[in-house]
């Protein structure tokens, strides 16, 4: 279906730039159609589907452990924690008793995941903004977490490493002493990413101010993860329908007021020290037990409705299946976190210039595949 | 004094053996040839000597493959541009497309003319030297509005005006800090300022003000040059690739080099007047005054370094606030700063060694 | 008042900054993360565990472990894996069995997910650490897994 944009209220001095699905600042492939007058931006409409890949109907002809695979794709920057959502939806339907040390383990490598894609975050961000070594700092304190993930996952960015029932593999023998190393280290970098980036009066006069987005707003459009918390909005689904062993720990839910880009930054920013705070309570005790429990080969879900939601980097994910008891689920859809981000960007958009729509979106943090699935 | 006088005895040999009016010519075009092959080459080198140090700041290696330690990667990257198509709109203004690379060349050149790198090594002092140099930084905007324009391409339009805002706004500041330089000394002429400077360093007799001066200069030179953290004008993560987007080839290497050689000449000019020129600290090699090339070299490399510093470390700023610097910021600064040095020199406060 | 003071906070945080890439600048001799990769093969080293591609390992007289249950290709989701096989007689019994003829692995199509590895009873098939795959023909990623003239090593049931 073709879709041709008519803008039957042009005003003569506007005219129309597409800011086109390939650019260097949006992220993936994101075709953003502005009107402009001037510098300032009158009208953002975004266009999607460029890397449509139909993965939920592919989750309607596969088995419950085939789908776990497909769901790493989505936003590969948190697979592990796309991975969790699935398992814990089949595991709650199938009403399994999951160990201890399933558990913790899961919500450590959860957490690590976060800070992987806060990393990544952190780096491009100063790229969008003009700082371009940021990026290079920002991906070497990643291959960190990548090192661990291939040692006992094998590999670094489509895990694969949860199934419905467990853990595929125990955890390598290595493991806990490199997570450790990796808080030491991690703990003397943070502290550096505020001097290079947070403090910069430069980002500061760009960040501070632009892309104010109200509580009120953020509940209406259905803003979640940093985005809402930094206008107020209280939406943490680990502090509201925890999961996994988050129950066990103590963190803070880190909230701003201003609801503007640089109360985004900050938020996320707070966000990796609270995550590395989660890890060190976590690490020292993780319990003995199975890895796995073993499922039958073939899984049947029970009849019914069935919906888990999860808190990935970016903010809600939510997984929901209807099932009619056969061995595929009837119809899976995933409520991704990007998709509600980006609605809000014509809102916080107009009226700003070119210049603050890049830091605007990447505050946002959109990767598109989790949009377009 | 050990003097290699190269000069003497070529212009003596030439005038010799032709005719007055013939000889006059062939020595301009030696030494035309001579300053196109520094221009040449202080292109190739600073091209790599920024990818090299970017690498560097950003926990990597550089290009060292091509060559020792990469010194032949510009050639190579060179001979790739040779072989480009050279892509042009359909309906851009054919003349003026293809003009446009050649004005931003040449006022690279004709300021590079100027810039004495030794005392025997100055091909053309004239009397107004720093009044010529500033003139002359001017013609390079009309490249890149032309550029812009005549590539009938909305990027490059909205790119080629706001560089155009940004260069003839920093100008000022950039006129205006030289100016402070020139109440200390007296005199436009280059070779005498940097006479003035056996002294001690301009940077050292001005204390104060000078040091004002030289970071506004800074700061507004690499304004001027389109340069990080002022280049929103080909900013690569906004629209494109500013004004030279439908540029290929080598007429995108034409604008190429010329930033690299713009960002040469704001360095020579501010070891010129800042830094006592191709003196050596407390003379220490009076007696050799052709080493006056390396002290020169040095300096100016120690601030291009400077501003590849800058570059890599600090994020962009916007249009609005580019200019809200320079016309609330700095020009108040600078004209304050104007006064503040009439005063010193006129109670004579300055520093003398 | 605030003008000064403005300019004064700028300078410093801008110093600052600096200073994080300068430190990095000066001990750039070291700390340089880059991997020299084709220089380096022959101390590169991958984790055990690393997916690099399918392999079936063969011991000394050319044995391999396959039943040819067919449950790894159940597994996989997308049909990488094609299993030829046919029903001849065991020496050993004497009674009807399945044994393999060719165990295809398509390598292009392989998402490296690791289910036909984790179901497997026997452990016949496991991660090779080889990812230098690239070819000029597409047909060299179709693979035959199990070696020519081998067979199925004896005591293995599934």
């Amino acid at each position: 279906m073709e879709t041709e944009v008519v803008n039957t209220n042009f005003k003569s001095e506007e005219y129309f730039i597409n800011m086109g699905p390939q650019h260097p600042a949006t992220h993936g492939v994101l075709r953003l159609l502005l009107t402009i007058d001037g510098e300032i931006i009158k009208k953002v409409e975004p266009d999607l589907g460029y890397i449509h890949r139909s993965i939920e109907k592919m989750c309607e002809r596969d088995s419950y452990q085939q789908i776990v695979h497909l769901t790493d794709r989505m936003d590969y920057l948190s697979a592990n924690i796309n991975n969790e959502a699935v398992c814990l939806a089949v595991e709650n339907a199938l009403q399994l008793e999951i160990p201890e040390r399933v558990k913790v383990i899961r919500t450590i490598i959860g957490e690590l995941t976060r800070i992987s894609s806060h990393c990544l975050w952190w780096g491009v961000m100063g790229m969008d903004v003009g700082a371009l070594t940021t990026y290079f700092y920002g991906f070497r304190d990643r291959e960190m977490i990548n090192d661990i993930m291939e040692e006992t996952c094998g590999a670094r960015l489509t895990m694969n490493y949860n199934v419905p029932g467990g853990l595929m593999l125990d955890i390598h023998p290595n493991f806990v002493k490199r997570v450790k190393d990796f808080i030491t280290h991690f703990k003397t970098k943070l502290p550096e990413y505020d001097r290079l980036l947070t403090g910069n009066i430069i980002f500061q006069k760009r960040t501070i101010g632009v892309g104010i987005l109200s509580k009120e707003d953020a509940i209406s459009f259905g803003a979640s993860g940093p985005v809402g918390r930094a206008s107020g909005y209280s939406c943490d689904v680990r502090k509201h329908h925890p999961y996994s062993a988050i129950d066990k720990v103590t963190f803070n839910e880190v909230l701003k007021t201003e609801g503007d880009t640089y109360a985004r930054y900050l938020v996320r920013i707070q966000e990796m020290w609270e995550s590395l705070s989660i890890i060190e309570q976590l690490i020292d005790n993780i319990p003995e037990g199975e890895h796995r429990v073993t499922t039958n080969a073939v899984i049947k879900l029970p009849k019914g409705e069935f919906y888990q939601k999860v808190e990935t980097a970016r903010g809600e994910l939510g997984v929901y299946i209807i099932s009619t008891g056969t061995k595929n689920p009837y119809r899976l859809k995933f409520r991704s976190p990007g998709f509600s981000n980006l609605s809000l960007l014509n809102h916080i958009a107009v009226g700003g210039k070119i210049g603050d729509l890049v830091a605007t979106m990447a505050t946002l943090d959109l990767v598109i595949p989790d949009i377009d699935r | 004094m050990i003097q290699l006088s190269i000069t003497e005895n070529i212009h003596n040999w030439l005038f010799s053996i032709m005719p007055e009016g013939v000889a006059s010519i062939v020595e301009m075009v030696l030494i035309a040839v001579v300053y196109l092959t520094i221009f040449a080459v202080t292109g190739l080198f600073l091209v790599l000597l920024e990818r090299r140090v970017a690498a560097w700041f950003q926990l990597r290696i550089g290009p060292n493959r091509v060559g020792f330690q990469g010194l032949l990667q510009t050639m190579a990257d060179a001979i790739k541009l040779l072989t480009k198509e050279l892509t042009g709109t359909e309906r851009a203004d054919k003349f003026l497309y293809n003009l446009a690379p050649y004005f931003v060349i040449i006022s690279a050149l004709m300021a590079l003319a100027v810039i004495p790198f030794t005392k025997e090594f100055h091909a053309f002092d004239i009397n107004i030297g720093i009044f010529f140099l500033i003139a002359i930084s001017s013609i390079g905007v009309i490249g890149i509005l032309l550029g812009g324009w005549s590539s009938n391409n909305k990027f490059a339009l909205i790119g080629a005006m706001r560089s155009g805002v940004q260069t003839i706004s920093y100008e000022l500041s950039v006129g205006l800090s030289l100016l402070t330089m020139v109440v200390i000394t007296g005199t436009l002429q280059l070779s005498e300022i940097i006479e003035f400077q056996k002294n001690g360093w301009l940077i050292v007799q001005g204390h104060i003000p000078a040091i004002i001066a030289f970071m506004v200069f800074m700061i507004s030179g690499t304004a001027e040059t389109n340069r990080a953290p002022f280049d929103m004008v080909e900013a690569e993560s906004e629209l494109g690739a500013g004004f030279h987007t439908e540029y290929s080839g080598m007429k995108f290497a034409y604008f190429f080099l010329a930033e690299f050689i713009n960002m040469f000449i704001i360095a020579a000019i501010a070891t010129t007047m800042f830094f006592g020129g191709w003196l050596s600290p407390f003379g220490i090699t009076e007696s050799l005054p052709w080493l006056g090339v390396f002290w020169f070299l040095a300096k100016t490399m120690g601030l291009v370094f400077l501003m590849m510093w800058f570059r890599w470390t600090f994020p962009r700023l916007r249009v609005d606030q580019l200019l809200t610097l320079e016309w609330k910021y700095l020009l108040p600064i600078n004209l304050v700063n104007i006064v503040v040095m009439a005063l010193i020199v006129w109670l004579n406060l300055t520093i003398r060694f | 008042m605030s003008y000064f003071s403005d300019i004064y906070n700028g300078i410093r945080t801008l110093l600052t900054g600096m200073s994080v890439t300068g430190k990095y600048f000066l001990t750039s001799r070291k700390g340089a993360i880059t991997q020299q990769y084709p220089d380096n093969r022959d101390t590169l080293k991958m984790f055990d565990r690393f997916r690099g591609e399918v392999i079936m390992p063969h011991n000394e007289n050319n044995e391999h472990r396959c039943t040819g249950c067919q449950k790894c290709e159940i597994a996989c989701p997308n049909g990488t894996i094609e299993i030829i096989w046919d029903r001849g007689i065991d020496e050993v019994t004497g009674k009807k069995k399945k044994k393999i003829d060719q165990f295809v692995y398509h390598l292009s199509m392989c998402t490296m997910c690791a289910l036909c590895i984790d179901v497997c009873p026997t452990d016949a098939i496991e991660w090779g650490q080889n990812f230098e795959n690239s070819v000029y023909d597409r047909s060299a990623l179709t693979r035959v897994l199990n070696k020519p003239g081998s067979k199925l090593m004896p005591g293995v049931e599934d």
